[in-house]
C-alpha cells in the first residue's frame, strides 16, 4: 500500500527536472485545464499528458489503483450531472439537439454529450499530471520548491516533517490496534458498528499520547538545531535550475496564456460547435 | 586554562514546581574533558544537560539563580541558537530526533537553518558522515536504518556544525548492549581525532565505563554527590547508595568481601588489578549453595518449526521450535530488528504464520482469533502510554472486561481483586496520570492481568528505566509469576534483566533460534552473545581471571545469591 503513489526513483528528463519546475507545470497546468472548456486545448492537453505520462516510465502498479478510483468517481460525476441537469449542455450551448428521448423530462441531446465530453477531457488532462508530479518527485524536494514558489519555510517544513513521521505513526497504529484487538477491543467486522466507534477511542487516545511524547522530542531536537533562527533558511536537497527547467517553464508559461488566449478569444470559456 | 563551562552556586527551578530541579551547583567542566554524569531517574541529570543546551530556560521556563558560563558567555545573552553554536546534543530517542526524510538531510539540518549553501553543504554533510561511518547511507530514509545507524547520523548531525561540547543525552538508551559498546566507541573516537569536550549522561555505568573517562559527576536530589575519578568512585559505595547499578564485577568481589581500593584500578575489569581478592572470590564460591534445578512443568505453550515473512522470499523468521513450560519466566533476546517482536506476534495472533504450528496445552490455536488468544495470552506494550487509554484506573483495568460483556458485580470483584494483588488498590479512584512510570506499567499489565491470563508476554519491560524502576517493574513481575503462576515472557535487549529474572533465554538472529539454554550460558559464550548483540559479562571475565575452572556456573551462583539476598531483603 505504501508504495502507491509514492515517489520512485527513475533515470528520466522528467525525474531530473527541479522540483519547482514540477510544482510551476503542475499549478498553470492545472489552472489551464480548470478554466478552460475549450476542446481543442483539451485535446492537446490530454494527448500531451499521455505522451509524459509514457516519458517518465511509470508502471502501472504505481498508479493502477488510484486510477481506477478516479475513474469511479468520474463516472458517478458524469451520471449525476446528468441526473441533476440534463440540459446543462443546452444552456451553455444556446441549441437544442435532441438524439432520443430517455423517459420523463430527460432527453439525450447532442450538447449534453459534448459537455460531458468535455469534462471527461478535463479529468484525463489533470490526473496523469498528478501522478506524475507525485510519482516523479523527491518528496526531500518538496519542501525546498515550496519554498522556493514564495511559500514560507515553516509550511514546506511542516509537510516534509508529516513525510518523515507518518510511517512511524502507521507502525505505532497497528501495534495498539493489535495489543488492544488482544484485549477484546475489535475494530473488525465482528464488532457492532456502535460498539466498533466506542472502541476507536480504545486506540485513538493511546495514539495521541504517544504521538505527543514524539512531537515533544521532535520539537526539542529541531529548535536544538537552530531551526527558526532566521527569516530564510537552505535546503540540502534543492537543485539548480537547469536548461531543461528553463526549456519547461518557458514552454508552460508560453502554453498557458496562449491556452488563455484561445479559450477567451471568442468571450466566453466554452468552445461552441453548435453555432 | 578556562573553563569551557562552568556553574557557579547554581540554582534552577521549573515554573510548574515548588522545589528546585538543581540547588547551589559548583561545576567547572575544561576543553577537551571526558566526563560522564550519572544519577537516577528524577535526579536532576537531565535538568543539568538542559541547563547546558540551552533547553532550560528557553523551551522549559524557571527560575534561575547563580551564575552559568558557557565558553565564557552568558547563556541569556547567547540564546537558543546561540547555545547550538558551542554545545551539540544528541537526544536518547534515535528516532524521535531524526528530522530529515534521508539521512543526508538530516545531517544538514543545521546548516540549513543557518543558510548554507547547497554545495557547501553537500560537502561537509559528506565529511561529517564519513567521520561516523555513514557515508554510504547519505540517500537512506530512516526506516532502513538500524538504532545504531540512526544514532550515528544524529551524531553526524551536530558535529556537522563544528561545536565544542558534543553531549550525550542516555546514549545507550535504545540500543542493544553490543550496539551500545561500539557507539561508546565512536565517541572515545570522536573524541580522539576531533578534541571535542564531551559529557555523557547515562546510569548504566558498566556500559558506559567501557571507555575511559576522565571524570565521573554524580548527581543526586538536585545536588553535586561526587565529582571524581572512576577509579575511586567504585571503590567507594556512593553508587549503590544512590541507586546507581554498580558493576557487576564489583558487585561480586563486594559480595566476596574484598575491599576494593582505588589503587586497583578497578574503572574496567580489564584493568583491576585482583591480587589477594582472587582467593578471596575462590572461598567465597565454594561457601555459595548451587542454584535449585527448575522444576519442569507440563508444556503450556508449543512453538513447532514457525516460518514468516512479511514480503515473498525474505524470511523474518525461519523454522523457529521451542517449548514454554507453566510458570516459567523466560527471555527472548536478540538484536534489535531480528524478529523478536514478529515471533511475539505470530504467537498472539496479529499475524498468519507461512509455515508451522503453534499448540496451547498440546492444542493447535491456529482457528483461534485475536481475542480468543488474548484471554489466554496477554500481551504488554513497551510504554503504558501505549495502551492507556481511560482516565481512571480504575476503569482502565476494567476495560478488557467490560467489552466482553461480564457482569458489572463481576467485573467489580475481579477488578478490586486484580487491583489489590498489583498493589493498586488504594489508588483505584485516581487519574492515571497522577501516577509515576512504574505505577502506570503497573496498570497496563494488571489490565491484561484482570483477563486470567495463563501467559503474559512483555514486550521491552524496563526499557530506558534506571535501575530503581527496573528493580520495581522487576519484582512485581516476579511477584505476579510467584503468586498467580503466571507464565511470563519478555522480550528483551537487556542482559540484566535475562541474567537476574530469567530461567531460560531463546536467543534469536537473523530470524533462526540459536540458542534455548540458561542465561548464564549465553552471556558466558562470547559467540553466542555477539550474534545476540548481547555482550559477554563481566562476571565471565572476573572468574576466569580468579582461575575458576567453570565460569558459567559462578554466574550461575552469583544470580543465585542475588536473589537470595533479594528476598531476604523482601520479608
Amino acid at each position: 500500500m505504501s508504495k502507491i503513489l509514492s515517489y520512485e526513483k527513475k533515470d528520466t528528463w522528467i525525474h531530473e527536472l527541479s522540483g519547482v519546475t514540477k510544482l510551476l507545470f503542475f499549478l498553470l497546468w492545472c489552472v489551464v485545464s480548470m478554466v478552460s472548456y475549450d476542446t481543442r486545448i483539451l485535446v492537446v492537453m490530454v494527448v500531451l499528458s499521455f505522451i509524459i505520462f509514457r516519458m517518465s516510465k511509470t508502471r502501472w502498479q504505481q498508479v493502477g489503483t488510484v486510477f481506477k478510483f478516479v475513474l469511479f468517481f468520474l463516472i458517478m460525476n458524469l451520471l449525476f450531472v446528468f441526473l441533476f441537469s440534463p440540459y446543462q449542455g443546452t444552456e451553455i450551448y444556446g441549441t437544442k439537439t435532441v438524439l432520443f428521448h430517455i423517459a420523463g423530462h430527460y432527453d439525450m441531446t447532442k450538447e449534453q454529450l459534448f459537455y460531458e465530453g468535455n469534462m471527461i477531457l478535463k479529468y484525463m488532462t489533470v490526473v496523469p499530471a498528478v501522478f506524475m508530479f507525485l510519482v516523479t518527485t523527491n518528496p526531500s524536494e518538496l519542501a525546498a520548491s515550496l519554498n522556493k514558489i514564495g511559500v514560507h519555510y515553516n509550511v514546506g517544513y511542516a509537510l516534509s516533517i508529516a513525510l518523515r513521521y507518518i510511517p512511524d505513526v502507521q507502525k505505532d497504529f497497528a501495534k495498539i490496534k493489535n495489543a488492544q484487538a488482544a484485549r477484546g477491543i475489535e475494530m473488525s467486522n465482528k464488532a457492532g458498528l456502535l460498539q466498533r466507534i466506542k472502541n476507536v477511542s480504545a486506540i485513538l487516545f493511546p495514539l495521541i499520547f504517544t504521538s505527543m511524547d514524539r512531537i515533544d522530542v521532535v520539537s526539542n531536537a529541531m529548535e536544538l538545531r537552530g531551526f527558526g533562527k532566521y527569516r530564510k533558511r537552505t535546503w540540502y536537497s534543492s537543485r539548480p535550475l537547469q536548461r531543461n527547467d528553463y526549456l519547461v517553464i518557458v514552454f508552460i508559461v508560453v502554453f498557458t496564456i496562449a491556452a488563455f488566449v484561445i479559450t477567451f478569444w471568442d468571450g466566453s470559456r466554452f468552445y461552441n460547435p453548435f453555432v | 586554562m578556562e573553563p569551557i563551562i562552568e556553574f557557579k552556586n547554581f540554582t534552577f527551578r521549573y515554573q510548574s514546581q515548588k522545589e528546585p530541579s538543581l540547588r547551589d551547583i559548583c561545576l567547572s567542566i575544561y576543553p577537551g574533558e571526558k566526563v560522564l554524569i550519572v544519577g537516577p531517574s528524577g535526579s536532576g541529570k537531565s535538568t543539568l544537560a538542559h541547563c547546558i543546551n540551552g533547553l532550560v530556560p528557553f523551551s522549559f521556563p524557571g527560575e534561575v539563580t547563580g551564575e552559568l558560563a558557557i565558553a565564557g558567555e552568558n547563556p541569556k545573552e547567547l540564546g537558543i541558537f546561540g547555545m547550538s553554536k558551542h554545545v551539540g546534543t544528541v537526544l536518547q530517542d534515535t528516532d524521535g530526533q531524526f528530522v530529515g526524510l534521508t539521512v543526508a538531510e538530516d545531517i544538514a539540518f543545521a546548516l540549513e537553518n543557518d543558510r548554507v549553501s547547497t554545495e557547501e553543504m553537500h560537502r561537509r554533510v559528506l565529511e561529517a558522515a564519513a567521520c561516523v561511518e555513514v557515508e554510504g547511507l547519505l540517500d537512506h530514509a530512516p526506516g532502513e536504518l538500524s538504532g545504531g545507524q540512526k544514532q550515528r547520523v544524529s551524531m553526524a548531525g551536530v558535529m556537522v556544525d563544528d561545536v565544542e561540547v558534543l553531549l550525550f543525552d542516555e546514549p545507550l538508551a535504545n540500543l542493544d548492549p553490543l550496539t551500545g559498546k561500539r557507539t561508546m566507541e565512536q565517541i572515545d573516537r570522536i573524541h580522539r581525532e576531533k578534541n571535542k569536550t564531551i559529557l555523557i549522561i547515562e546510569h548504566r555505568i558498566e556500559d558506559a565505563l567501557c571507555i575511559d573517562v576522565d571524570r565521573v559527576i554524580l548527581v543526586n536530589d538536585g545536588q553535586i554527590l561526587a565529582d571524581t575519578t572512576p577509579n575511586e568512585l567504585l571503590a567507594g559505595s556512593l553508587l549503590a547508595e544512590n541507586g546507581i547499578r554498580e558493576p557487576l564485577y564489583i558487585t561480586a568481589l563486594k559480595h566476596a568481601g574484598c575491599k576494593i581500593t582505588e589503587e586497583q584500578n578497578p574503572q574496567h575489569m580489564e584493568t583491576i588489578e585482583l591480587g589477594e581478592m582472587k582467593t578471596s572470590v575462590q572461598e567465597w564460591l565454594k561457601k555459595t549453595k548451587q542454584p535449585e534445578l527448575f522444576h519442569r512443568a507440563d508444556s503450556i505453550l508449543r512453538v513447532e518449526n514457525l516460518s514468516f515473512s512479511y514480503e515473498k522470499g525474505k524470511n523474518v523468521l525461519a523454522d523457529i521450535s521451542f517449548d514454554i513450560k507453566a510458570g516459567e519466566m523466560i527471555s527472548i533476546v536478540g538484536k534489535n530488528g531480528a524478529g523478536k517482536s514478529t515471533l511475539s506476534g505470530l504467537i498472539c495472533g496479529f499475524y498468519t504464520p507461512d509455515q508451522g504450528n503453534i499448540y496451547w496445552k498440546n492444542q493447535d490455536i491456529s482457528a483461534l482469533s485475536i481475542k480468543e488468544r488474548g484471554e489466554k495470552i496477554g500481551f504488554v506494550l513497551q510504554s503504558p502510554n501505549q495502551m492507556i487509554s481511560k482516565p481512571m484506573i480504575y476503569d482502565e483495568v476494567a476495560l478488557g472486561l467490560t467489552v466482553r460483556g461480564v457482569p458489572e458485580a463481576e467485573i467489580k470483584e475481579r477488578v478490586d481483586a486484580i487491583l489489590r494483588i498489583c498493589g493498586l488498590y488504594p489508588y483505584r479512584n485516581w487519574p492515571v496520570s497522577a501516577l509515576s512510570f512504574g505505577q502506570k506499567k503497573r496498570v497496563s499489565i494488571a489490565s491484561i492481568l484482570v483477563l486470567n491470563p495463563e501467559v503474559i508476554i512483555l514486550d521491552e519491560p524496563t526499557a530506558g528505566q534506571d535501575y530503581r524502576n527496573y528493580t520495581e517493574i522487576m519484582e512485581f513481575l516476579r511477584a505476579m509469576n510467584q503468586r498467580l503462576g503466571v507464565t511470563i515472557i519478555m522480550i528483551t535487549h537487556d542482559m540484566h534483566l535475562m541474567l537476574e529474572y530469567t530461567d531460560r533465554a531463546l536467543v534469536v538472529a537473523d530470524g533462526k533460534l540459536l540458542a534455548d539454554t540458561e542465561p548464564a550460558s549465553v552471556l558466558t559464550n562470547e559467540e553466542l552473545a555477539n550474534q545476540a548483540y548481547l555482550k559477554k559479562t563481566s562476571l565471565y571475565d572476573l572468574a576466569a581471571s580468579c582461575g575458576i575452572l567453570d565460569p558459567t556456573e559462578f554466574v550461575k551462583r552469583f544470580i543465585a545469591f542475588e536473589r537470595e539476598e533479594r528476598r531476604k531483603q523482601d520479608v
